[in-house]
């Protein structure tokens, strides 16, 4: 090899250690300085003494409500969009228009989704800002992620199934109930699992629907005001009377929350790999 | 072919594919409980042709069919013609077996509970029955409910027969249905046409010639005229076909000098 070949070889590995490196470097400062903090107690306690002490239940109970209800109703309209897209108004112009606007959802900052869930949920629908405002705002967000993972789930169904199960006198209809859909099934659930790891971590669309500072209560309905990890984290980071004795608490809460979706995004990979070898096979 | 009813009567049939005409002026009659063979080198429209017979041409964009084609003497193409029920009349077997991800059992139980049958008993009869007379039934009566993929090609291009005629068609359509298989799975799947052929009516396209000459009752021959366009070249009696054909072409195609 030339000595000129040689330099681009390093200069290229480099930058991709350089990226690795950055990853392990943020999750061996989290891990090390949370796992001291993360236990039983902190996971089912409320935070206590100015944040200081305590724990961080009920900011995980909002986060894992609201992620909930926002599958509820991202999930149905993602995956009945991309059935759309993909079987019924396939080369449509209409649906050239819906891929295009689904494209420039995924490209709005987030805090404008949140902007307009105070808008449109909060007081045009008169929702409240609460746990529903929020999930619907945050479900907004992660629509792009449904649509198109149900849409590459639903090409990679062979064709030839289709004709199958139209040959046989089947409608389109039960074509894609009995056929299509169970196929697609894999990947629909990544991009289900996907859509929640990134719901989850966001703030931003919280700010204005219903996410509370401190809240000595649980919700007890969808229209209350809740906490939120990812909220709570920055709360404590910039809004606490002390900063440095709330660190610990910030470290352990920031660790949750990216265990919890790392372990989504692991479960993602995990099914569409399984998925593949399936086709392969 | 005087004596016997005619089943499909097609009469000047065109087919385009956008603006561009793939079939052209297509008339023949395809006699009731008969194999009727299509040959032709590739791309002279022989699976355009057979698609229209169930109209599963329908299910690409762009495609036009001017003409018509009786079933029974009615129109498939006039307008009040229910797809759904032409195509439980009218079965298709494809060139690549295509059985579904799903159970043996529930590949062949497929078209019955799209109509709506319930009543396990009966479909457990009706499977059994068809996978009897696609001669297959012996070789997976003891894993009905093992996935259909994990049969041989031959046994799931038999399953696919079988999941066909569960259904009670008059007519199967075979698209090549032995292209993907080996000699052997080829022969046991002619051997199930000449057993089906006293109840059925079967169309079959082909690339082996052979093989028309082998199961087919009558033959069509088809070839592309000068803009590509798939035509009916000579249609007749099998045995005459292949030993004393009228026309050039036809000749030329069966003793191989092209195609």
């Amino acid at each position: 090899m030339k000595f000129r070949e040689k330099i681009y070889v390093l200069f290229t590995a480099l930058t991709a250690v350089i990226v690795v490196g950055l990853l392990f470097f943020i999750i061996f400062n989290i891990v090390s300085n949370g796992i001291r903090v993360v236990t039983w107690e902190f996971i089912s306690q409320p935070p206590r003494e100015g944040m200081t002490k305590g724990g961080i239940f009920p900011a995980l109970y909002g986060t894992l409500l609201r992620t909930l209800l926002m599958l509820i109703f991202v999930v149905p309209i993602g995956v009945f969009t991309a059935v759309y897209l993909n079987e019924y108004g396939a080369g449509r112009r209409f649906s050239r228009w819906i891929r295009l606007a689904i494209n420039n959802l995924a490209s709005i900052p987030s805090i404008v989704f949140g902007l307009f869930g105070l808008g449109f949920f909060v007081l045009f629908l008169r929702l409240g800002a609460g746990l529903l405002s929020a999930a619907l705002t945050v479900g907004l967000l992660t629509l792009p992620l449904v649509v198109v993972s149900t849409e590459e789930a639903l090409k990679a169904v062979p064709n030839s199934y289709r004709e199958a199960g139209f040959a046989l006198g089947a409608t389109k209809w039960q074509v894609i109930r009995l056929i299509v859909l169970p196929q697609a099934l894999p990947g629909i659930l990544t991009g289900a699992i996907l859509s929640v790891g990134r719901g989850m971590g966001e703030v931003a669309p919280l700010l204005f629907t219903g996410v509370a500072y401190y809240l000595p209560y649980l919700p007890a309905s969808i229209f209350d005001q809740f906490m939120d990890l990812g909220y709570h984290i920055y709360i404590m980071t910039t809004q606490s009377f002390d900063v440095e004795l709330t660190r610990p608490m910030q470290y352990g809460s920031t660790l949750v929350l990216l265990a919890l979706t790392f372990s989504l995004n692991i479960i993602a990979i995990l099914i569409r790999s399984r998925m593949r070898r399936r086709r392969l096979g | 072919m005087n004596n016997t009813k005619i089943k499909f009567s097609v009469k000047n049939l065109n087919i385009y594919y956008g603006n561009f005409l793939a079939l052209k002026d297509i008339t023949l009659d395809i006699p009731e409980r008969s194999i009727t063979a299509i040959i032709g080198p590739s791309g002279c429209g022989k699976s355009t042709f057979l698609r229209a017979l169930n109209r599963m041409n329908e299910l690409l964009p762009n495609v036009k069919t001017e003409g018509e084609v009786l079933l029974d003497g009615k129109n498939i193409y006039s307008p009040d013609v229910d797809l759904v029920s032409l195509r439980r009349r009218v079965g298709m077997v494809f060139q690549r077996p295509n059985p579904f991800p799903k159970s043996i059992f529930e590949n062949v139980a497929f078209g019955l509970r799209i109509q709506g049958i319930k009543n396990r008993e009966q479909i457990e009869e009706i499977v059994e029955l068809s996978l009897r007379r696609a001669a297959l039934w012996d070789e997976v009566k003891n894993k009905l409910h093992k996935s259909a993929l994990e049969l041989s090609g031959g046994q799931q291009q038999r399953l696919c027969i079988a999941r066909v005629l569960a259904v009670q068609p008059e007519v199967i359509l075979m698209d090549e249905p032995a292209s993907a298989l080996d000699p052997i799975a080829t022969l046991r799947i002619e051997d199930l046409m000449r057993e089906l052929r006293e109840e059925y009516t079967i169309v079959i396209v082909t690339h082996n010639m052979q093989q028309a000459a082998r199961v087919s009752d009558f033959t069509a021959f088809f070839l592309t005229d000068e803009n590509r366009a798939g035509m009916l070249i000579e249609y007749g009696n099998t045995s005459e076909i292949f030993t004393m054909p009228k026309d050039p072409r036809t000749e030329g195609y069966i003793t191989g000098r092209y195609g």
